[in-house]
Formats: structure tokens, C-alpha cells, sequence
């Protein structure tokens, strides 16, 4: 019994997220349109995109190499994988044991190397600058996502999701400053990462100051909109790790149908206040210059660190 | 009661002469104000010889043989520099140099000077001791930088950046004294009070004392003017007015020596082995080398002079550091020898500056026929520093040595070659300046040379023949330190 | 393991501290720089407040407050009459370039959690693991010190390091006798003023406050 309905949370979780996706995408881009004073396109546009995408005919280039071609589903593959992991509704789900932070980071890497070799197959000039700057972006991101990530598990003593979110989740209220340092580092992850302002415009239109957009310059239809959804998925992923490590309370626990819509509900507002959030900084921010980004990433990076020694300080 | 007067007259004539300093009577006022504070000083000082050490107002103020003679030497090269500041501000406002508000500003800060290196002298409280060292670097830099030509704001900048950051360091120092302290004697001013340090040292936390030593030595030290830490030395006795260089080199090392011997005393009571006297042996004798070398490249005399502090700091630091009655017997003798010798060459040197229109030394010649009494002041001067016989720097110098070949043999071979380079150097560049035809002019006032001879007179006399009741102060002082 | 909630807020104050040393080592804007300064100050004062309150040490109180007064409003205001009346705003490009700067920033935090390890442990203050924090600030405002280039941020960077002294002598030992700490309010008061006049002075020889300007003495 409790295998079967293990395996019911766990196939409802991941549905649930790769359907919700592209709303938690709609929604942070209707909140910096109402910040910025616009009436936005509703909370909806991302669906509406993704359904006009669909009914349009790919046209691909002629020296496209299979690779090109299968990269968008590889994406969305991944992306799908390490959102349907992350305990986001409910602990102790069959998939649990391999939502270990650290392959989560491998599969967010494996990604973005698809990405760029995707991004370099046609042969453009903006494609490879896209695929360079990206890869630029990731080098100093990893070890901020890892020493962030690092810094949670030294606290719960193991590098596994669940169970950091099982001892976060089931403590008593504790500051942790160490905790402070790397919610603030994994933000600026976050960010970078996921090509928000102030790394970089997801809705520019200048190929010199795109990185993101500039790698996927060259798909149309469905695998534009396989890599739209990924891209949605990944921001997903990255607020849901986010609320796991750092605001867990309110996970259910397998088997438990009550806390399931409990837990459902309490994930609904969390996402709601994150996107609300994401989009309040986007729009008080301004993007940076290409040559800045290490220094950002740096600064997390540091940020990181800092958090890791003052656990070893203050939390020992 | 003469501590009131020795701290309340320089206090009291900061104040005045930073309403009247530009006044014609201001020098007058000014050596007048540190007449008044060497008087009260004699008078404190036979007390003590005659009665012993005394804690005063509440055990804040403590007075023993081994301060006092610093007071009295303070307050003695305070006054003295103050009459040789009479006609040398009074030369150097006539040739336009010095605006009435910076002539306040130097006498104000002058009288200040001596009181914050008073009460560094006579607190009995190490947190004091502190601040009034900080208080000291803070009334002189703006008198370094007098003169606001280019080379004298970067002097008095350096001065101030790398004296307040070592002395950062010296206050973390003290703090890690008072943690060590608070354990043992409570929380409290009382933990901060040498006298009672002193008397539970054997006691307090040998790691914490150790670190606190550190950086006691490394604050300390730089406003002592230890290599490395010695960089702002030359600068600041270079660019400022000579009455400043004259008391910073000849008072304000001592004061700081002062602090690290106190602390030195406790550390060694605490840690029983001999960081400490390393330590300081290993920094002096770093300084004498690199003073002696260095010496020979100096191009301008007050750089030459200064370096020569640094080097007998230098000398003074290591006699500390080698401990026993002989070595310190010649360091205490060696720090009265210095002030009064080093503060007479400044003022031969300030008015030869005066008279060339440089301080580079190439551009002077024929001082001895142009004006004898500075060339002979500062011929007599010179010999005197490098510790001819019978100046009372040889004697002290020659105690030194004899200590360190008893007890650090290693290093007499140093300290030899040291002293041979430094007195090549400064001889081979004092002689040409002193001899020759002569290149100066005349002064608009007679310069005070009184002054530089009634230095090098006691100088003498120390080394002829110290009075008994000076060799039993000094040996006193020298058992209270060890 | 579970601290009592002051001492987990003294630990939160003592990281916040930690955190704005390593801000002022990387801004470049003097403005910011100052304003800083100040926030650090004002968590210091919050830090010892709960110190005070917690440990019963009513002459705490009179730090607290003579910290308001000095380091959160009197010095932040006086720097800001400064750099109006100068008319500095950013700095030039650091001697070394902001990541290389914060990487040294992180071995130096490193270091001095090393040297303030011992002396942590014969602590008796409830706040003896917060000592290697202020240490690190202390090195942290010695390296911004190092790798400035105007003169203004040199002294900011000073008056930071007296503040990381503050937190040390407050975290290892409660704070040091009053009278000591009013002679060193002084000392920070007085020395600003003369940074302040000195300022003026370097700005009327050289018509800037790059220390560039002042590197010519060299040996002859």
C-alpha cells in the first residue's frame, strides 16, 4: 500500500510540476508588468505561446546535425527529471533516494553542455557567442550552486534533498546565519542561472547582450517550445530546490492524502510569493555589463564560502 | 600634586597658545609653560628618590624609578627644544614659511604633545597608555605636514596611515592583555592597571599574553620605528619643522620604548620562556642593520639623522631584549644619552638648514666658518652620536656590547659592522658640511645654540663620570625591569 | 544544537558584520562606502544592546550608546560633509580587481578564525565564538586599506577596523573600562577631524586625493 501510493504522489508530483511550469513563468512576468505599470499579458501567455509553437511547422537549417535535433527533448528530459525529484510536495517518494543535490547540479551541467554544443551546431556568429558567454556564466556558477548546497547539507549532514528537507523541515526555529549567506548566494545563482535580470534579459531583442536567447536563435516550433518549457522547468526547479533547503515547512509525507492538500496549498503561496519576488527584483535592478557578471558570480561564490565557515564557527 | 601641575601645565598652555600662539610673546610663553612642567618634574622626580615609587589619584597614576627618569628627560628635552623653538619659528615665520595661524597651531600643539607623552609616562592604566600614544601621533601629524609642500603632506599622510594602523594593532594588544587580566583580577578598570598586572603575572594565560605581546611589539614598534615598520620615520623627521623632529626622535620613540618594556616585564613574568626578549632582540638588531646600510645613501641631513634614531632605537630594543642588570643599566642610559644628543644635532642641524637654504647636504659647506657655533654643534654633535669616547654614548654603547658578548655572542659581530657602516656614513657626510668654504648666509635672528651645548655637556658628563645618585636610579629602574 | 535566542541573535549580528566588511571591500562608490560604515555601526550597537541585556552589564549600555552617537551618526555625517565639500564620489579601479580581492578576503577570514581559535576557547563570554569574526573584520579593513586608491576610503577603512577592534574587546571580554572606551572615542573622533583637515590640505597641493599623489617620496 504504502509502494502504491508512493508511486501515485510520485507520478502526480512530476505532472503536476511540468503542467504548473509555464503558469509559475506566466505569472512572474505578469507581476513585473504590473510593477512596470503595464496591464501585462495575463498569467496564461506562456500556454498560449507554447500552444501557437506546437501548430507551427519546424524549419531547421540544412546543415543541422542530429544533435541539434535532439537537443530540445534532452533538455526537456533533464529538466522534467530533476523537477520530478525534488521533494517539493511530499518526502519519501520512491525517486527520493536520487534527489542528491550534487546530481541534480550534474544534471542542470549535462543540460547546459547540450545546450551550447546546440547553440555552436549551425555554425552562426551569435550562436557560439551565445554558447560561450553561457558557458562563462555556468563556469562561475557551479561552484556557487555547489558551496551554497554544500553549506545546507553540512547543517542536516547529508547531501540528500530529502533528507535535508526532512531535518530542516522538523527542527525548531533556529537562525542560522550560515543559512542567511547561502539563501543570498543561491539567489544570486538563481538568477544567473536562469537568465533573469541583472545577468541578463529573457526578453531582449539585441543579439549582443543576449546569452540565453542568442544559444536558441535558430529553433522554431515544436523544439522552440520543448526548449521554452525547459527553460520554465528550470526556473521551476531552481525556486522549488530554493524552498526546500531554505523555507521546507509545510512538506507532507508520503501517504498522507490530508497533508498532500496542505502541502499543495502551501507550495501554491509559496510559489506565488517567489515569482512576486523575482519579478520586484528584476524590476529594481538594472542589467549589468557582460564584464561584471564574474564579479557577481563572485561575490556568491564568496558569499557561499562565508557561509560554510561561519557554520564551522558559530554552529559547531 | 606635582603630577597635577606636570600634566595640568602643558594641558593649560595648549589651550592658551591656541588663542595667542601667533603672538610675539608666544615662544616666550611656550618655553615659559615648559619651564613650569620641567620644574614640577625635578620636584616629582626628588620625591621619588628620596621616597620611592608612589601611586597617585586612585592608583591611576604610577610613579617609579623607571618612569620618572623618562618624565624628567621629557620634560627637560621639552623645554630646552622650546627655547631652541624661539628663534627658529621666529626665522622661519620672518622668511615667510609659517602663517600667523600655523604658528598657533605649532605652539598650541606642541604644549599638547607633551602632555599626552606625560600621561603616557605617568598612567598607571595600559588603556590609557593607549590612548595617549594615539593622542601623541595625532597632535604632531598636523605639525609634520606644516610646511604643505607636496613632500610634507605625504610625509605627515604615511606618519599618520602607518602610525594609527600600528597602533590598531597595538590596541588589540591590549585588549587581549585585559581578557587575560579580567580573569584573574575581575572586570573592571583595576585589570588594567600595571600594578596589579604586575603583581599576579605569573598567573595570566601564557597563549593569550604571548599573542597580546605581539601585537604589542608590532603596534609599539612601529611608532618606535622598528624595521619594517619604520618606513614613516625618515618622512616625518625630514619634512616636519626641526623642533618636531627633535622631539619626536628624541622623546616619542622612548615613550613608545616605555610601553613595550612594560609590557615586556609582564609577559616575561607570564610566559617564562623569552618570546618576549627574542622578539625585541630580533627586531632591534633588524633595525640597526638596515639603519646602517640605509644610512649611506641619505642625500638630506634630517633623513641621515633619522635614520640614526632608527638605528639606536635599534640598539635600545635589542639591550632591552637581552635583559640582565648590565644590558639594561646601558639601555636606559643609552635612551637618556640619545634624546639629549639627537635632539641637540636637530637643532644644529635645523639652524645650518637655515642658514644654506637646504637640507640637502651636498649644497653645505664651511658651516665652522660661516658660524662656529653651528659647525662646531654640529661636528661635536655628530662625533657625539657615533659614540666617541668620552660622549656618554660610548659608554653606553660599549656596556651593550660587553653584555651581548657575554650573553648573545652571535650578535656582537652584527652590531659591530653596524655601528663601523653607520659611522662611516655619517662621518664621511658631517665632515665635508662642517669643513671646507663656507656657502650660507646670514640670519635674520641669532640662532639658540645654548640649547645644543648644554645637551652635549651632560652628554659628556654621562660619560665621564655618571653621579652616584643617577647610577643608583638607573640601576633601580633596572631592576624593576629585569 | 540548540543556543538560547540571544545568543543565535549575537551570532546572526556577528555574521552581519562579517558580511558588511566584505561589502565595503568590494563597493566602489564612496556614498555607499559610508553608508555602510554606519549600518555596520549600527549592527555593532544592536549586537551589544543584546549583549547588555542578556549578560546584566548595565555599563554596556553606555557603550551602546556612545556607539550610537559616534559610529551611526557623528562619523558617518562628518564623512558626508567631507566627500560634498571634496567632491569625491567613486573610486578608481583597486589595486587588484574585486574577485582576486575577495578570494584574499576569504583566506584571510580563514586565517583569522585560525589565531582567535585559542583564545575562543579560554574565553568565559558568551560570546567567545564571535571573536574570530572580528579579527576577520579587523584583516578585512586592513586589506581595504592596502588596495584603495583614493584616500577617503583609506580612512573609512580604518574607522572599520576600529570598529572590528570594538567587537573584538566587547566579544572577548564584555568591553573594556569606560574610561578607556571614551579616550578611544576620542582618539576616533579627534583623528577624524585631522583626516577631515588633511583632506582639504592634499586636495589644495595636488588637486585630487589619489594616493597616487603621495607615492613620490622614495629613497634618495
Amino acid at each position: 500500500m504504502k509502494q502504491a501510493s508512493g508511486i501515485v504522489f510520485q507520478v502526480l508530483q512530476s505532472v503536476l510540476v511540468v503542467l504548473i511550469a509555464p503558469l509559475v513563468l506566466g505569472w512572474v512576468n505578469q507581476c513585473r508588468a504590473w510593477l512596470q505599470n503595464r496591464s501585462g499579458p495575463g498569467i496564461w501567455q506562456p500556454y498560449k505561446v507554447l500552444n501557437k509553437l506546437f501548430h507551427k511547422d519546424a524549419v531547421l537549417a540544412h546543415n543541422a546535425s542530429p544533435l541539434f535535433r535532439s537537443t530540445p527533448y534532452i533538455l526537456f528530459g533533464c529538466m522534467w527529471l530533476a523537477v520530478g525529484i525534488v521533494p517539493v510536495l511530499a518526502t519519501s517518494l520512491p525517486f527520493a533516494p536520487a534527489a542528491d543535490v550534487i546530481a541534480l547540479v550534474g544534471l542542470f551541467a549535462l543540460a547546459r553542455v547540450f545546450a551550447s554544443l546546440a547553440g555552436m551546431d549551425i555554425g552562426t556568429s551569435f550562436g557560439t557567442l551565445g554558447a560561450r558567454r553561457e558557458m562563462m556564466i555556468g563556469f562561475l556558477a557551479e561552484p556557487a550552486m555547489l558551496m551554497t548546497l554544500f553549506t545546507a547539507s553540512l547543517i542536516s549532514q547529508s547531501t540528500s534533498l530529502v533528507t535535508i528537507v526532512e531535518t530542516l523541515a522538523h527542527r525548531e526555529f533556529v537562525i542560522y546565519p550560515s543559512m542567511a549567506f547561502a539563501a543570498v548566494a543561491f539567489l544570486m545563482v538563481l538568477l544567473a542561472e536562469n537568465a533573469r535580470i541583472p545577468i541578463d534579459n529573457p526578453a531582449t531583442h539585441l543579439e549582443l547582450t543576449m546569452i540565453h536567447e542568442a544559444m536558441i536563435l535558430e529553433y522554431s516550433a515544436r523544439h522552440l517550445a520543448l526548449i521554452e518549457w525547459a527553460a520554465s522547468l528550470k526556473l521551476t526547479a531552481y525556486i522549488t530546490i530554493g524552498i526546500a533547503i531554505f523555507v521546507p515547512w509545510g512538506i507532507a509525507q508520503a501517504g498522507d492524502w490530508v497533508a498532500l492538500l496542505v502541502a499543495l496549498g502551501v507550495l501554491v503561496a509559496k510559489l506565488a510569493l517567489a515569482g512576486a519576488g523575482l519579478a520586484l527584483l528584476e524590476t529594481v535592478s538594472a542589467k549589468m555589463r557582460i564584464f561584471r557578471a564574474p564579479e557577481f558570480l563572485g561575490t556568491a561564490f564568496l558569499l557561499a564560502t562565508l557561509g560554510m565557515l561561519i557554520h564551522f564557527l558559530l554552529e559547531q | 600634586m606635582e603630577i597635577l601641575l606636570l600634566l595640568g601645565a602643558p594641558f593649560a598652555g595648549g589651550i592658551v597658545l591656541a588663542f595667542w600662539g601667533h603672538r610675539r610673546f608666544a615662544p616666550e610663553l611656550n618655553a615659559g609653560m615648559s619651564l613650569l612642567t620641567f620644574a614640577a618634574a625635578a620636584v616629582l622626580t626628588a620625591r621619588i628618590i628620596a621616597d620611592g615609587p608612589i601611586l597617585a589619584w586612585n592608583e591611576n597614576f604610577f610613579v617609579d624609578p623607571f618612569n620618572v627618569f623618562l618624565v624628567a628627560l621629557t620634560a627637560f628635552v621639552a623645554f630646552t627644544t622650546s627655547l631652541f623653538s624661539r628663534p627658529y619659528m621666529r626665522i622661519e615665520a620672518h622668511t615667510g614659511r609659517l602663517t600667523p595661524n600655523r604658528m598657533r597651531l605649532y605652539h598650541s600643539m606642541f604644549q599638547m604633545f607633551t602632555f599626552t607623552m606625560l600621561l603616557a609616562l605617568l598612567t598607571n592604566n595600559v588603556g590609557i597608555l593607549w590612548v595617549a600614544m594615539e593622542a601623541a601621533t595625532l597632535t604632531t601629524v598636523l605639525l609634520v605636514s606644516l610646511y604643505r609642500t607636496p613632500a610634507s603632506l605625504e610625509a605627515a599622510w604615511k606618519y599618520f596611515i602607518l602610525c594609527s594602523v600600528g597602533i590598531a594593532q597595538a590596541l588589540f594588544g591590549t585588549i587581549l592583555l585585559y581578557f587575560a587580566a579580567e580573569k584573574l583580577l575581575g572586570a573592571g578598570g583595576t585589570a588594567l592597571l600595571w600594578t596589579h598586572l604586575n603583581e599576579v603575572k605569573g598567573e595570566l594565560e601564557p597563549t593569550v599574553l604571548g599573542l597580546a605581546f605581539v601585537f604589542l611589539l608590532v603596534g609599539y614598534g612601529t611608532k618606535i620605528g622598528l624595521a619594517p615598520l619604520h618606513n614613516w620615520l625618515p618622512d616625518a623627521h625630514a619634512e616636519g619643522p626641526t623642533p618636531i623632529s627633535a622631539v619626536l626622535s628624541g622623546l616619542l620613540l622612548n615613550v613608545a620604548l616605555y610601553a613595550v618594556v612594560r609590557a615586556k616585564v609582564l609577559v616575561e613574568g607570564a610566559l617564562g620562556t623569552h618570546l618576549a626578549g627574542n622578539l625585541m632582540m630580533g627586531f632591534g638588531l633588524l633595525s640597526v642593520v638596515v639603519a646602517a646600510f640605509l644610512l649611506s645613501r641619505q642625500k638630506d641631513m634630517k633623513r641621515l639623522f633619522a635614520y640614526s634614531s632608527i638605528e639606536h632605537m635599534g640598539l635600545m630594543t635589542f639591550a632591552f631584549g637581552m635583559g640582565g642588570a648590565l644590558a639594561t643599566f646601558a639601555g636606559l642610559l643609552h635612551m637618556t644619552v640619545h634624546s639629549l644628543t639627537k635632539s641637540a644635532i636637530f637643532f644644529a642641524v635645523g639652524h645650518a638648514a637655515q642658514k644654506s637654504g637646504t637640507q640637502i647636504m651636498a649644497d653645505i659647506r664651511g658651516l665652522i666658518e660661516s658660524n662656529p657655533t653651528i659647525g662646531w654643534g654640529l661636528m661635536l654633535g655628530a662625533m657625539a652620536i657615533l659614540g666617541m669616547p668620552p660622549f656618554g654614548v660610548f659608554a653606553s654603547e660599549f656596556m651593550l656590547l660587553t653584555a651581548a658578548m657575554h650573553q648573545q655572542p652571535w650578535a656582537t659581530p652584527f652590531l659591530l659592522a653596524a655601528l663601523g657602516v653607520a659611522f662611516a656614513a655619517i662621518f664621511g657626510k658631517v665632515q665635508p658640511m662642517v669643513f671646507g668654504t663656507a656657502t650660507a648666509n646670514r640670519l635674520p635672528h641669532p640662532p639658540a645654540l645654548i640649547p645644543v651645548f648644554v645637551h652635549l655637556a651632560i652628554v659628556l658628563l654621562l660619560g665621564l663620570y655618571i653621579p652616584p645618585y643617577l647610577a643608583d636610579w638607573y640601576r633601580q629602574a633596572a631592576a624593576l625591569i629585569g | 544544537m540548540n543556543l538560547p535566542l540571544y545568543a543565535q541573535l549575537i551570532n546572526l549580528f556577528a555574521a552581519l558584520l562579517l558580511l558588511l566588511a566584505f561589502a565595503m571591500l568590494t563597493q566602489r562608490r564612496i556614498l555607499s562606502l559610508i553608508r555602510l560604515f554606519a549600518l555596520q555601526g549600527f549592527v555593532l550597537m544592536l549586537s551589544t544592546g543584546v549583549v547588555a541585556y542578556s549578560t546584566h552589564q548595565s555599563h554596556l549600555y553606555y557603550s551602546v550608546l556612545l556607539t550610537l552617537v559616534l559610529k551611526v551618526l557623528l562619523l558617518p555625517w562628518i564623512l558626508h560633509r567631507l566627500i560634498d565639500a571634496l567632491n569625491v564620489r567613486w573610486d578608481v579601479e583597486t589595486l587588484i580587481d574585486i574577485p582576486a580581492t575577495m578570494l584574499i578576503g576569504i583566506v584571510l577570514v580563514i586565517f583569522a578564525f585560525n589565531l582567535a581559535a585559542p583564545i575562543s576557547e579560554i574565553a568565559g563570554t558568551i560570546t567567545r565564538s564571535t571573536l574570530g569574526i572580528a579579527t576577520a573584520s579587523i584583516l578585512l579593513s586592513f586589506l581595504m586599506m592596502i588596495t584603495r586608491r583614493k584616500a577617503v576610503s583609506q580612512v573609512i577603512g580604518f574607522l572599520a577596523m576600529e570598529n572590528g577592534l570594538f567587537f573584538a574587546a566587547t566579544s572577548a571580554t564584555y568591553g573594556m573600562p569606560l574610561v578607556v572606551e571614551l579616550g578611544i572615542a576620542l582618539d576616533v573622533l579627534v583623528g577624524t577631524f585631522i583626516f577631515g583637515v588633511f583632506f582639504f590640505h592634499i586636495r589644495e597641493t595636488f588637486e585630487s586625493l589619489d594616493i597616487h599623489h603621495l607615492e613620490k617620496l622614495k629613497e634618495h
